[in-house]
């Protein structure tokens, strides 16, 4: 009986060294870096700000987070237009000059363009969508160009949410958005 | 017996709130993947303020975070968080940016050709990489940087501003215009961000990038 619990004893800690071992020898070999294997599916997307809340419809949000932008125009443009004559059936051309058809069209490819040799902004009445920076009120900027007709004195109702900056300053350096509440 | 009744009423409201705050997030646009780690908020691209040799990228995800919820909130390791960057004009990604997070940190890869391009991705782990940790709830940021590119990770006030309320009611048709002063739907809410800052010279010659993000979930 104490032969028998002896040997058990004597066995585990071999095993116990030879996991030891092992393991050590593990980390040597393999620099026990992180599993990056493995393929990973597009569950949501998004470029310019709202596009999917604004213009998709609800039995189609899913389908537009799932798509690659370089086939979105094809599947989603027409729907697009569709939207933008129910959310405003006087539209004929926004502040961009874009028909109904062109601007739809531009706005169905949901990517954000971004200038490397011009300052960013969404829009500032002169240079536009060369970016978007934290401050640009971008809301204001899509809703004028949807509702404001061509010199943006259309629907004057529909045209600012009246929310014009946010809730915090941002920073001049990285990581440039504000702590959290 | 008051007690328990004070914790009933308790209980009952604050799921009266979770189901307010679901509702608003549920209508902004992903019904499948709202509240999870791989609901995106929102997306910002721009030059560096400072220095016009840089461009920022900013994605937050998860939003609509009380305080209260905040500290609680985390990055999923099996949610990629992927830039894209397409320089030649025909909106498929020539270059991407990964964020991956691994153990309290925030891994990022890249810029880099990805091996695969459209919905499915694969992880470029022998890319440039940035290993920053994760800041919590409350800690000052920390930031890392490996040849030019700098990573943040972390709870941020949510940037974006929006009458989402008044823009629903119009939708709705209980309202037939925008209030004055509007009632900014995201004040005093958080999300989780991740922002990444690199050389232009890591992104090719064009001079205009399309860009975008996604997040993509392990299969």
């Amino acid at each position: 009986m104490t032969f028998s619990n002896k040997f058990f004893a004597t066995l585990t800690m071999l095993l116990l060294c030879v996991f030891a071992f092992s393991s050590c020898d593990d980390d040597e070999m393999m620099d026990s870096d992180f599993d990056f294997t493995g393929v990973y599916d597009q569950a949501d997307q998004k470029g310019r700000p709202a596009i999917n809340t604004v213009f998709v419809g609800e039995s189609r949000k899913d389908e537009f987070n799932e798509t690659t932008p370089s086939t979105m125009g094809a599947a989603f443009a027409s729907a697009f237009e569709s939207r933008l004559l129910a959310l405003n059936a006087g539209y004929t051309t926004n502040a961009l000059g874009l028909d109904a058809t062109t601007f739809t069209s531009v706005l169905a490819t949901d990517v954000l363009s971004v200038a490397t040799d011009k300052p960013t902004t969404f829009f500032d009445g002169t240079n536009v969508l060369t970016g978007r920076t934290l401050a640009d009120d971008v809301i204001d900027v899509e809703l004028l160009l949807i509702f404001g007709g061509p010199d943006g004195s259309a629907n004057p109702g529909l045209t600012s949410d009246n929310v014009d900056a946010n809730d915090k300053a941002f920073s001049n350096s990285f990581p440039y958005l504000a702590s959290p509440w | 017996m008051m007690t328990k009744f004070k914790i009933t009423l308790l209980t009952l409201a604050s799921m009266a709130v979770g189901f307010i705050l679901f509702l608003s997030a549920d209508h902004i646009d992903a019904p499948k993947v709202t509240d999870s780690a791989q609901d995106i908020a929102d997306y910002f691209a721009f030059q560096n303020p400072n220095n016009n040799d840089n461009l920022v990228f900013a994605a937050t995800v998860q939003g609509l975070l009380s305080p209260g919820a905040t500290a609680d909130a985390a990055f999923d390791e099996n949610t990629l968080i992927e830039f894209n960057i397409d320089n030649d004009g025909d909106n498929i990604e020539d270059l991407v940016i990964q964020a991956i997070p691994r153990d309290g940190k925030m891994i990022v890869f890249g810029p880099v050709a990805p091996s695969m391009k459209g919905t499915e991705s694969s992880i470029m782990s022998a890319a440039n990489r940035v290993e920053a940790e994760i800041t919590l709830y409350g800690e000052s940021a920390k930031t890392a940087t490996n040849n030019g590119v700098t990573v943040f990770a972390g709870p941020r006030d949510d940037p974006f501003f929006f009458d989402l309320g008044a823009y629903s009611a119009i939708l709705g048709g209980t309202a037939t215009g925008f209030s004055n002063p509007g009632t900014d739907t995201f004040a005093g809410t958080n999300v989780l961000s991740v922002v990444i800052e690199v050389p232009k010279s890591q992104l090719g010659s064009a001079t205009t990038l399309n860009t975008w993000v996604e997040t993509k979930l392990k299969r």
